[in-house]
């Protein structure tokens, strides 16, 4: 029982405010085909396989923090690569689990190593989850993987045109001061940004459970000409949509205190210049 | 303690004494021949031959800190220039009189008029490009349009045809967006990024083959190497690595603060002759491209007096001259030892004309004197401030120095010893291990 049992997160508390804007010590990509997804999905790039076209990441979860939407997308799109962005060295404790499933441990360990001092303990939560994990859900998880980086910056370093389906913007810092704002993940600027990865018919998430904020990413992204709200009916079916306030940590956090929830979803549509 | 490091750097207070580059542009017809320098710009009209100064009738401010950008509009009408003191002044070239002046609410880094000299764009240091239009006389409040996240954008150029506006910046990136019809409501859709500098870009320009059906792109960077680009869909076509050719060491025998970069770039329209100033080589370097085979390749390198490292490069489409200038403003008074002069310049000119026309590259570059100069030397002595600019060898030794440094602060970001990082882990609380 205790290796199925989740292991106490407080020993790897991260910082409660991460300043995008710090410069960082981890690697960043000159651009999208300089990315090697064989080493985040080994079980979609067999060795042998023949130089066919190279599946594509098409979910991104961003500021992902544990990565639970992750894990809860995972089995509902199987065949859908997904990756999760994420500042902090948090979210490499699910780099770390997911490694140690695919047994790529060492590989990572090493690159875990130069980021943390704390390896030994982060190890130690990570083999508790993987054997909970693999002891319930032989095989999954395949499909999901993480990079540390700022997705303030880097977004087109790891994505080319078009190429995103969904997008996620759960549970965002707020940085409540008007000056701070410029700091926050979703902005019009940003969209740019956002849009050019996306698919036209892809669509973004976003939750908050801030009304301030909320209403801030519905701004942002009715003002932009590249996206449009998605209907009423269609959110309903969508099965993505429950997921939003239930499956990451900071949601569920917020359900346990009931809190309220502001979800703003929009379709990345064609530009009506020409 | 980490944020308010980063504040810091965001603000870029660092650089408010740093030594600027100085700065040349040519009017599109070769009429006039501008160097900014510090807070001056020095016009020297070549059609009547003469030295003009600039007025603004409007009573607005002059510049009163480094200019950092100027440029000419497309069918040179219009001039723009910018820079620390956050004006952005527009002038007639007609009359050398400002007909706008822009407040930025940061200090300016890049600045472009649009192809059809509608608007005037401008880059601040936070990386976010503004927009004011210049169809109507009164001056109306510059918006933003588009933005690299928390970057200082480099260099700002509009395509040939007006299409796209291009913005390079320190994080390796060149972004390739549409110019929109109503650009007032922003520059959202991304056309493509051109991704592979690995270290800041510096300078940007378009080249288009002879039939202007096809347009790409030439970058220059930190990381010495000249890139050329399909715009249209952000192709590296072709890297042209300067390493060698400029008779610089090996990358890893380049000592970490004695790095080296290209700073400049200017191409005739056709890209038949493409012009480089790099910060190790005192002279410019001359490329060519070859459109169907879509590669670079250095034709010539035409090298110039000891310490003379050009600091701006500018070509007309009818390349004749290239002209090159070097100085730099904020020099302290240790660097210029026994010399009061403040803004040093001197001014160079590549002569290409010659009788046969038929092959560009055949062409003998010839680096001309200065009693040979158009405009002699009631030119030098309006661009440069002095005529005895060739004789302060050490001068220039300091100013190229101080340039380079300056270059380097501004485009490098903070980086910190191991154990200073360290140091501030162990001293962030919220990561201890409670047990
Ligand atoms: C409040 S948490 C929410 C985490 C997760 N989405 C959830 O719902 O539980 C916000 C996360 O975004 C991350 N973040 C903030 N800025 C980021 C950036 N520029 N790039 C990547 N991640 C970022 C933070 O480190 C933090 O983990």
């Amino acid at each position: 029982m205790s290796s199925a049992r989740l292991p106490r997160k407080r020993f790897y508390r991260a910082r409660a405010h991460s300043n995008p804007l710090s410069d960082s010590h981890f690697p960043v990509p000159n651009c999208p085909s300089e990315v090697d997804y064989s080493f985040h999905y080994p079980y979609f790039f067999p060795k042998d396989a023949p130089p066919a076209p190279k599946p594509k990441v098409r979910f991104a979860d961003v500021g992902c923090g544990f990565g639970g939407m992750l894990v809860s997308l995972s089995p509902l799109f199987p065949d859908t690569l997904m990756i999760g962005m994420e500042l902090r060295d948090k979210a490499f404790l699910l780099l770390l689990f997911l490694s140690l499933s695919l047994s790529l441990f060492i590989n990572y360990a090493e690159y875990f190593i130069s980021f943390t001092r704390s390896a030994h303990q982060v190890t130690e939560y990570v083999k508790d989850r993987i054997q909970g994990l693999r002891a319930t859900n032989p095989g999954q998880y395949n499909n999901i993987s993480v990079v540390r980086t700022n997705s303030m910056k880097y977004i087109p370093n790891y994505f080319e045109k078009g190429q995103l389906l969904k997008m996620f913007f759960l549970f965002p810092d707020p940085h409540f001061k008007e000056k701070n704002h410029r700091r926050r993940v979703v902005s019009v600027q940003l969209l740019d940004e956002y849009a050019y990865v996306m698919e036209v018919g892809g669509i973004i998430y976003t939750v908050t459970d801030v009304e301030e904020l909320g209403d801030w990413m519905k701004s942002c992204l009715e003002k932009h000409p590249l996206f449009e709200a998605v209907g009423e009916e269609e959110i309903k079916k969508d099965p993505v949509v429950k997921l939003l306030t239930s499956a990451t940590e900071e949601g569920q956090k917020v359900a346990r205190n009931e809190g309220q929830t502001f979800m703003a979803i929009y379709r990345r549509v064609a530009s009506k210049e020409d | 303690m980490e944020e308010s490091l980063v504040e810091e750097s965001e603000s870029g207070n660092a650089c408010t004494d740093e030594a600027a580059p100085a700065l040349i542009a040519v009017h599109p017809t070769e009429s006039s021949v501008v160097v900014a320098v510090g807070s001056e710009l020095r016009v020297f009209d070549l059609k009547e031959d003469c030295a003009v100064s600039p007025v603004d009738d409007l009573g607005g401010p002059h510049h009163s800190a480094s200019i950092r950008a100027i440029s000419f509009s497309f069918d040179g009408e219009l001039f723009v220039s910018a820079g620390d003191d956050k004006i952005v002044k527009i002038w007639k070239t007609g009359s050398w009189n400002c007909i706008h002046t822009i407040q930025s609410e940061k200090r300016v880094s890049a600045v472009s008029i649009s192809q059809d000299s509608g608007y005037v764009t401008f880059a601040d240091k936070f990386g976010v490009v503004w927009i004011m239009s210049l169809k109507e006389d009164r001056d109306t409040k510059a918006v933003p349009i588009l933005g690299h996240y928390c970057s200082i954008i480099t260099s700002m150029k509009f395509s040939p045809d007006g299409r796209f506006i291009a913005t390079a910046d320190r994080d390796h990136k060149i972004r390739i967006t549409v110019f929109p019809r109503n650009a007032l409501k922003g520059a959202h859709e991304i056309q493509s990024f051109c991704l592979g500098h690995t270290d800041f870009v510096s300078c940007l320009t378009f080249v288009c083959t002879q039939d202007q059906s096809k347009g790409f792109l030439l970058s220059g960077g930190g990381d010495l190497t000249v890139r050329l680009w399909d715009y249209s869909n952000g192709t590296l076509l072709y890297t042209c690595a300067l390493g060698n050719e400029a008779g610089i060491l090996e990358a890893s025998e380049i000592e970490e603060n004695n790095k080296t970069a290209v700073t400049d770039i200017c191409a005739s329209s056709n890209g038949s002759l493409i012009a480089v100033a790099v910060q190790s080589y005192n002279g410019v370097m001359l490329l060519s491209c070859d459109f169907s085979a879509r590669t670079l390749s250095c034709v010539k390198k035409v090298p110039m007096e000891k310490s003379y490292i050009p600091t701006s490069l500018a070509l007309v489409s009818s390349k004749e001259h290239l002209w090159t200038v070097m100085g730099a403003s904020n020099l302290s008074s240790s660097d210029l030892s026994n010399n009061k002069e403040q803004l040093l310049t001197r001014v160079r000119i590549v002569s290409f004309i010659q009788k046969d026309f038929s092959d560009a590259c055949s062409r003998d570059p010839v680096l001309l004197e200065d009693s040979q100069v158009p405009g002699g030397e009631k030119l030098l002595m309006q661009l440069q401030g002095s005529l005895d600019a060739a004789t302060q060898e050490a001068a220039f030794a300091a100013a190229a120095a101080a340039v380079r440094t300056s270059l380097q602060n501004m485009m490098i970001k903070k980086q910190y010893s191991v154990e200073r990082r360290e140091l501030r882990k162990r001293n962030r609380n919220d990561k201890k291990i409670k047990s």
